[in-house]
């Protein structure tokens, strides 16, 4: 049929059903994937990464609800009871023995719940002290590398989306933290924020119950640790910042906070995500050391650092009480490494022929 | 090409000493801001006594002019002042002579590391995916993340407290085993690793296979060509394992009652004798620096395939 250019005349062919074989073409392979979806396939298909995930749940769940349901409290000195003489009978106890008035109490028939992993030299039950510092060893490294995180991704972000002299300037004093020896600043901080008025200035408030030596090392991971996140994004963004779709949005009237917010970050999220994963391990390693040295937490709070230490003194006679701490912290920072790790093959495009 | 080689040598020492100034500038005010002088503890002096020594020590004036007279002293004098706990004793003999035995421990630990991590690395990638690679990467993988602490107790608990075969104190020189052990087994580990993935790396080049195929036997391939160039990256290490010593050595030199820099440390600050605490976190800081600086030139130098920007 012969169609003129200037009629409305439409062609009757194109309205026939479609036949098989043009069917064909229509049928999904395979379900459309997103990246998110894609990721935790191959994330769930490592091994190492899957056990590790399970290892952190199980703990984190543990330390969770296990001190709900303990009979003993970790700060409790079992031996010491109100208008009575203390008990020494409860300092130092092994794994399953108890206490003289425990002893009485089960010659009588009446069930005590055992210390399975004995008291130490204060007479507290062990295992609760080492899930209670399990649990500050994993909430100091979580919030640690949220602060960091955001920190770093505001700063970042400013610096990678407006370049010129707010860059220079930034990145300048992003290289002298980035270069000054992140340890011994930590320590010098920590040390120097033990004796500054800061017990006092948060006394009466939410944060004394966190105490202020968790609130300073929090200080100490938000000025120095910073860096690095920010100098990842803002690599993320240069890079980003070129696409096409930037320059479209850019085009039909987006402003700055705009791009960053909807195309910027959505964009380099992944690759923040697994350096946020990665920086947990090395938040819990710092605090368990500054403990180990005596600059973190607040006494009776325990710590997996502070207990270490504290169980140097009694090596010979109670060395588990420090293979305990130790195998937890190592347990924690290679599970966390190894998942960490296992998030960044999953998750990272450029690695992932 | 040699003119772009200076300008980065150039600017990287200038970003080295910026650094310097900010570690010293932050370590003064940092400890200036804390409360409570360094006198506060010893309670037994009269207000007479205390404004003597407040202004012995230059203490009475103001803190931007004790900063100037204090950076004025490092820059030329090299004198970061006297202690105030070892009562006639300067900052820098302190320092000095816990060095000499911190030095000790680190320069062994550091050549045990590198000599053994190189070896193990470059078995673990020649023979790739059998047993003794699986081993070596096993070990190596639960070394890197053990914290010195953790890894100096269990030394010490396995074989001084348990086994008897060697001593917990580390004040002779027998006494010196555990505390390079410790010291050395995680950077180690990070040797191994860092040797194994850029050998593997090299062993697929174009250059390799070239050689093989001119008839270059195994064993020139392998320290000539292979070994050769897979030790460059490792270079860059240098910097972050001096770190980890220093850093660890805090720590393990508590462990082990060892009379170095780090135990120093560690007293100065439950001391609170604030000239001491400045003095090393400065000098350590300042060492670390240099080195990393150092290691990052050489790493230029050593693989011209590295552009500068």
């Amino acid at each position: 049929m012969k169609k003129f250019p200037l009629t409305l005349h439409l062609n009757v062919d194109a309205f026939n059903p479609a036949t098989d074989a043009e069917k064909e073409y229509m049928v999904q392979m395979r379900p459309s994937t997103t990246f998110f979806k894609d990721g935790m396939k191959r994330l769930l298909k490592n091994k190492v990464a899957t056990v590790s995930m399970f290892v952190i749940i199980i703990i984190a769940l543990s330390c969770l609800i296990l001190p709900m349901l303990w009979p003993y409290s970790y700060a409790e000195q079992l031996g010491v009871k109100l208008g009575k003489p203390v008990d020494n009978s409860y300092n130092n106890l092994l794994p399953f023995q108890y206490g003289e008035t425990e002893m009485a109490k089960i010659a009588s028939g009446q069930s005590v719940f055992p210390h399975i992993m004995g008291t130490d030299s204060a007479g507290r039950d062990y295992f609760i002290r080492i899930v209670y510092g399990t649990r500050i060893s994993l909430a100091v490294g979580f919030f640690a590398s949220l602060i960091v995180l955001i920190l770093g991704m505001t700063v970042g972000s400013v610096a990678g989306y407006y370049g010129g002299k707010v860059d220079l300037i930034i990145m300048r004093v992003v290289d002298i933290i980035y270069s000054l020896p992140d340890m011994l600043m930590v320590i010098l901080l920590a040390a120097a924020l033990r004796q500054s008025g800061l017990a006092t200035a948060i006394e009466g408030t939410v944060l004394e119950k966190i105490g202020s030596n968790i609130i300073s090392l929090f200080i100490v991971f938000a000025l120095l640790y910073w860096v690095s996140m920010s100098r990842l994004i803002r690599g993320q963004i240069l890079s980003l910042r070129e696409q096409e779709y930037v320059l479209s949005a850019r085009a039909t009237g987006a402003r700055g906070r705009w791009i960053v917010t909807k195309h910027l970050i959505p964009n380099s999220i992944g690759v923040v995500i697994i350096s946020t994963a990665l920086q947990i391990p090395s938040a819990i390693f710092t605090e368990s050391y500054l403990s180990f040295l005596g600059l973190g937490v607040n006494a009776p709070m325990p710590s997996l650092g502070s207990l270490a230490s504290d169980a140097l003194n009694g090596i010979s006679s109670y060395p588990y009480r420090l293979i305990i701490p130790a195998v937890v912290i190592s347990l924690i920072v290679l599970s966390l490494n190894l998942f960490g790790d296992g998030l960044r093959d999953a998750f990272d495009p450029k690695l992932n022929n | 090409m040699k003119s772009k080689l200076l300008g980065y040598i150039l600017k990287r020492l200038l970003l080295a000493i910026l650094t310097i100034l900010a570690v010293i500038t932050i370590t003064f005010f940092v400890m200036h801001a804390v409360p409570g002088g360094p006198f506060v503890s010893e309670k037994a002096i009269s207000p007479e006594v205390q404004a003597a020594l407040e202004k012995k020590y230059g203490l009475d004036k103001s803190v931007p002019e004790q900063y100037i007279t204090y950076l004025k002293d490092i820059v030329t004098r090299f004198d970061f002042g006297p202690s105030l706990k070892m009562r006639g004793r300067d900052v820098i003999e302190v320092i000095g002579n816990g060095l000499k035995t911190s030095a000790k421990i680190g320069v062994i630990a550091s050549a045990i590391a590198l000599v053994f991590g190189i070896v193990l690395g470059a078995v673990a990638a020649l023979r790739r995916n059998k047993l003794i690679d699986r081993i070596i990467m096993i070990f190596t993988t639960a070394f890197v993340s053990m914290p010195s602490f953790i890894m100096g107790s269990f030394l010490l608990l396995v074989f001084a407290v348990s086994m008897k075969i060697l001593p917990a104190n580390g004040s002779t020189a027998e006494g010196l085993i555990l505390p390079v052990i410790t010291l050395s087994l995680s950077p180690l580990s990070h040797i191994t690793r860092l040797t194994r993935s850029s050998m593997l790396d090299v062993l697929g080049q174009d250059y390799i296979r070239t050689a093989k195929a001119k008839g270059v036997s195994g064993i020139k391939i392998l320290f000539g060509h292979a070994l050769k160039n897979s030790l460059i990256p490792v270079i860059t290490y240098f910097g972050p394992m001096l770190a980890y010593i220093v850093t660890g050595s805090l720590v393990v030199e508590q462990i082990f009652a060892v009379p170095g820099i780090g135990g120093n440390f560690v007293s100065s600050i439950t001391n609170r004798d604030y000239p001491l605490i400045m003095g090393t976190t400065i000098i350590l800081a300042a060492l670390i620096v240099i080195m990393n600086l150092v290691s990052d030139i050489l790493y230029k130098f050593a693989d011209p395939r590295i552009t500068l920007e």
